[in-house]
């Protein structure tokens, strides 16, 4: 049997590799599932936020965590004219379109929004449309009437006058227990009827109220309505992408560096140690922040940066002590011997020797990166279209997260970047008393 | 093969093999890589010519400067001065093809089988790097090559041994694959440096007599490098004797092992236990000291400040020249003046 | 004899438990060591010398399945030893050992003296001065001038080095020392005088040892008595005379006639074959396969026999006295 195939055979006998190659299974079927149901260009469009999410309530939790608790936070309702019993009444030069919006409300909670998003077609005169809010106990408010322009929103949640009169912002006000002081809601039979008058024979109109509540999928929304889905979901194929591109980067180059510094000795050896001296005493983040402010902050130059400055790392001297014992290996005398040249023992016998030994390291090297792209991205130095775990984190700090009790804002995307590294770090030490066996107990 | 043009001298050709002429080979001792803080003497002025065919022996003790003696015959080491000759051509002005095509010519069977073979390669790979190395590109050819030397050093079946690792093997079934190895180019020398020091006794044997059968059958020339003199006397023709980077002695097997000239030599052999009850009743003569550092020898007779014959004023002032004291039997020896 | 013999071991088994099985390393084993004798215990590598050797000072691994049978110092069974009692009543106080390569292990950072003198302070208990003291006396004992004490292993030639580890194993004046390959890793001219040493310590002091070796040659600069060891077992136990003039066992006949030798003009012969798997040893005798005098007989297991001249030897063609 081969060694490779042996240590792969030993590799089942630790749980704690099996459990780790498992986390690593799911975040990569989590990545191809991503791929797959999102195309890249689509998910840029998404993460730039506006228009597709305006169903979206603000800031809303996890659906799943308050059930957990307990909970019965209101979700988003969306009622389409498309849906109502329409009736229509003609005049002479346009018609009256009365659309009833009616909805059940089951939570006790109140809604976080309300918005009205009007659709209309007209050649030159702008229907108008005055609406009533029905609450379940009979009681009718009027909330007013406006013209309304091709695509309009009505933000009753913004209306400032409605809020003076009604005592309390809209969303409140308008699903409030009567006489309770806006303590809780009042579950029952709501509607809002929009009575539109249009001027024109062939001017249509059509409307969809939202009521949007205060939990949202299984992620949750961001200030901008965002389904934090979508970054946690495209955040993991970049993330082991960055992670492994970076590992492989800069493990190979370093590798065939430190290969070639000691094999040639003498001056090139003396460079190469000179220049990682210096490169281990430039600190990289904020070198990678100059980058960043400076000049782009795309994550694949970022991810060029850190294999630049990783090349001439710690790990040269390591890999160096590990190289240098085996110069004088008898089996590299003997390929010397036979006419090999440099080139081939340096790539042939020197390397594969050490290969071993490289891989756990290499394995545990993955995460490092992850999270150094997490921090760029935290520091506000993501990649600007790109949806990654760190640019979730970076806006949940900038809009003050923990402090409004958004905690899944935060934790999702943490237990995500804990999860890879967990999944990393229990394969690559299970390899390491696979490969390094003076760490195995006998 | 295509690139026969200065591998040392193939059969048929008169004159020596190889020529090796007041041969230094030295090795500068630096502190912090600049700091010159001498030369270390490995290989301190030796001649001598290997015939065709023929087997010698260099013996020594550790530290004599055999090995690195070996590593430049091989062209492994550049010679600090003098020259070594093979077919006319000295090894120093040789270019870089050149000296690859030289390489070829000359195999190389080492002391510990399991560090002369890449753990990480199967023998199959094992074989094949050399050829690889040396252009042969038909897989077909690599195979049959492979399969014929593994059976010329009696490693069968090959089926089994090709697909094996080094560490699956016996320390002889090893040092098998490496001698295989050193013949796959044809070569017209082998340079064997202590190849059973490492094995086992009932092993040794076996080894000894396949390098020899090999030579004799291939018409090589043997280079074998060894510190124990009781192994030599069946497996070369002629032995130098080595001490502190010089030849000290040199004669036909026989003649040396009756009849030993220089004093370091007779100490040598009065050191070696043939297997008998009596050794234990009596201490064995052993000159006093160590060998000298060969980053500060001594003057002249590098032997001298060890040697129960030393005679002041001659011995540590003038280096011997090599007497003959007897027929072809050369010692470097005031004691013959 | 009045006394008990130095060491007396009975039917010494030890296994290990490894990935591939059970290693039978020592498969019954009997021995015995007299005051003041040297005993050479010959055989190839992977025999079960050393594992023997360790067995003796139960200096185990972990993976140890079967330990067993009597091992008796003075005639005190020490198999019966808590590791606490065996480690201060017979571990380098009565038995000390220089391991093989011992030499290589010495600890690079420590000055030699301290190493030398360290079994002392831990067995014994000693200040550091007089073990010190103690260490310079045992250093001219075997050939080191005292200066040597206060430097670093890697001052020290192979030779120097050797000396240094054979001081440590007897600077407590234990009764018996176990030396593993003592010259294996060294030259001609030194390991004669290593050889020299131990031969006057021996008469000097009366110490006895017990030498693991592959090489005949360096086995008879010292042997009182020779055990050979084949596959776990001690196949002839003889005095050296007869073990080097007269070889009984089939083995050690072929072992003597593939030893090249300085002053001996036929060629010597090798032995063909290998030793067998110490994972499932064969039930019968353990060399047949290899023995040039085969016979039905031997696929039974035979028993040490008993030859006269207190020789012992493990092979049926000796059944009933000497063939």
């Amino acid at each position: 049997m081969s060694p490779w195939r042996e240590r792969l055979r030993q590799l089942s006998r630790y749980p704690s590799a099996i459990a780790g190659m498992g986390m690593i299974a799911v975040l990569v079927a989590i990545a191809i599932y991503a791929v797959v149901a999102i195309p890249y260009g689509q998910a840029l469009e998404l993460w730039r936020g506006g228009e597709p999410w305006r169903l979206n309530p603000v800031n809303a939790g996890p659906v799943w965590v308050d059930r957990l608790f307990g909970g019965d936070m209101p979700r988003t309702i969306v009622v389409d004219s498309d849906e109502a019993e329409v009736e229509e009444e003609r005049f002479d030069g346009g018609r009256m379109v009365r659309i009833p919006l009616e909805f059940d409300y089951e939570s006790t909670g109140f809604p976080s929004g309300i918005n009205l998003f009007v659709r209309s077609a007209f050649e030159e005169s702008e229907p108008f449309v005055r609406m009533t809010w029905h609450r379940p106990d009979g009681e009718e408010i009027q909330l007013g009437g406006r013209a309304m322009s091709r695509q309009d929103r009505v933000s009753f949640s913004q209306d400032w006058t409605l809020e003076r009169r009604l005592g309390e912002v809209a969303h409140v006000a308008l699903f409030a227990v009567p006489d309770e002081q806006f303590e809780r809601a009042q579950p029952g039979e709501y509607g809002l009827t929009l009575d539109a008058i249009l001027f024109e024979e062939d001017a249509e109109i059509a409307a969809e109220l939202v009521v949007y509540g205060r939990v949202h999928g299984i992620a949750g929304t961001d200030h901008q309505r965002r389904d934090l889905m979508v970054a946690l979901l495209w955040g993991t194929p970049v993330a082991l992408s960055f992670g492994l591109l970076a590992a492989v980067g800069t493990t190979i180059t370093t590798l065939i560096i430190a290969a070639a510094g000691v094999w040639y000795g003498r001056w090139v050896d003396a460079v190469i140690q000179r220049l990682t001296e210096v490169n281990m005493i430039l600190p990289l983040l904020p070198i990678l922040v100059m980058v960043g402010t400076l000049y782009s902050t795309s994550i694949w130059l970022m991810l060029g940066v850190v294999i630049a400055l990783g090349i001439f790392s710690a790990g040269i001297k390591m890999y160096r002590a590990m190289l240098l014992p085996m110069r004088e290996a008898p089996y590299i005398e003997a390929a010397r011997a036979y006419g090999a040249g440099n080139a081939r023992i340096i790539l042939r016998y020197m390397i594969p020797r050490i290969l071993p030994v490289l891989i756990p390291t290499f394995v545990t090297l993955i995460p490092t990166f992850v999270f150094l792209e997490a921090s760029l991205a935290l520091l506000g130095l993501g990649d600007p279209v790109l949806p990654t775990w760190g640019k979730v984190l970076n806006d949940a700090q900038a809009q003050s997260a923990l402090y409004h009790g958004f905690y899944y804002w935060v934790i999702a995307p943490a237990v995500l970047l804990m999860f890879t590294g967990l999944g990393f770090a229990m394969l690559g030490f299970a390899l390491d008393r696979i490969f390094n066996p003076r760490l195995r107990a006998v | 093969m295509s690139e026969s043009a200065f591998r040392p001298a193939s059969a048929g050709t008169s004159g020596p093999l190889l020529s090796v002429r007041d041969l230094h080979t030295w090795f500068e001792l630096r502190q912090w890589g600049f700091l010159r803080l001498g030369h270390v003497r490995a290989v301190d002025g030796v001649t001598f010519d290997l015939k065709r065919g023929e087997s010698v022996a260099f013996v020594g003790e550790s530290g004599c400067g055999k090995s690195s003696l070996a590593r430049t015959l091989l062209g492994l080491h550049r010679p600090t001065s003098g020259e070594v000759v093979s077919e006319g051509r000295s090894l120093g002005t040789l270019s870089g093809s050149e000296l690859k095509a030289y390489r070829a010519g000359v195999g190389y069977v080492q002391q510990d089988p399991y560090g002369a073979l890449p753990p990480f390669m199967n023998v199959r790979r094992i074989l094949a790097e050399p050829m690889i190395v040396h252009g042969i590109r038909s897989r077909e050819e690599r195979e049959a090559r492979a399969r014929q030397v593994l059976e010329e050093v009696r490693l069968s079946p090959a089926d089994e041994i090709l697909p094996k690792f080094p560490h699956m093997l016996s320390g002889g079934q090893q040092q098998r694959v490496v001698i295989a190895r050193a013949l796959l180019l044809e070569p017209s020398l082998l340079i064997a440096d202590e190849p059973v020091s490492m094995l086992d006794a009932s092993v040794r044997v076996e080894i000894l007599n396949l390098l020899h059968s090999i030579q004799a059958k291939r018409n090589l020339t043997l280079a074998f490098i060894t510190h124990d003199l009781s192994t030599v006397r069946h497996y070369a023709n002629r032995i130098f004797v080595m001490y502190a980077g010089r030849i000290i002695e040199q004669a036909e097997v026989n003649d040396l092992l009756e009849h030993p000239q220089h004093p370091y030599t007779q100490a040598l052999l009065a050191a070696i236990a043939d297997p008998d009850a009596d050794n234990a009743k009596h201490q064995r003569d052993v000159p006093a000291g160590e060998p000298p550092s060969l980053l500060n020898p001594p003057p002249a007779c590098r032997f001298h400040p060890r040697c129960p014959h030393f005679m002041a004023g001659l011995c540590d002032e003038e280096d011997p020249p090599d007497f003959e004291p007897r027929r072809r039997h050369w010692s470097a020896c005031w004691l013959h003046r | 004899m009045a006394r008990a013999p130095l060491l007396q071991v009975e039917d010494l088994k030890l296994s290990y438990r490894t990935e591939r099985g059970i290693l039978h390393a020592v498969d019954g084993v009997d021995l015995t060591l007299n005051r003041g004798e040297a005993l050479v215990l010959l055989g190839e590598s992977g025999c079960g010398k050393s594992s023997l050797a360790k067995a003796l000072l139960r200096l185990l691994p972990r993976n140890v399945d079967t330990f067993s049978g009597r091992v008796a110092f003075d005639g005190t069974d020490t198999m019966t030893y808590s590791e606490e009692r065996f480690r201060r009543e017979v571990r380098w106080v009565r038995v000390s050992m220089v391991m093989q390569a011992a030499m290589n292990a010495l600890n690079p950072v420590v000055k030699v003296g301290e190493q030398v003198a360290e079994p002392l302070r831990v067995h014994q208990g000693w200040s550091s001065e007089r073990a010190f003291a103690r260490a310079e006396e045992v250093f001219g004992r075997v050939g080191i001038a005292g200066d040597f004490l206060r430097r670093y292993p890697f001052e020290l030639s192979g030779g120097m080095r050797q000396r240094a580890v054979l001081a440590m194993a007897l600077v407590t004046e234990p009764d018996l020392v176990i030396l593993d390959e003592p010259t294996s890793a060294l030259d001609v001219l030194t390991q004669a005088s290593i050889m020299n040493v131990l031969k006057r310590i021996k008469q000097e002091h009366g110490t006895s040892f017990i030498l693991i070796t592959h090489d005949v040659g360096t086995s008879s600069e010292i042997a009182d008595r020779v055990a050979l060891m084949y596959a776990g077992q001690i196949v002839e136990q003889s005095d050296a005379g007869s073990f080097f003039g007269d070889p009984a066992h089939p083995y050690a006949k072929l072992l003597m006639s593939s030893v090249p030798r300085l002053h001996q003009r036929e060629k010597p012969i090798h032995i063909g074959g290998e030793p067998p798997s110490m994972f499932e040893p064969p039930s019968g005798c353990r060399f047949a396969d290899r023995c040039p005098s085969r016979f039905a007989r031997c696929d039974e297991m035979p028993p040490p026999l008993e030859l006269p001249g207190d020789r012992r030897v493990r092979c049926w063609l000796f059944e009933g006295g000497r063939r």
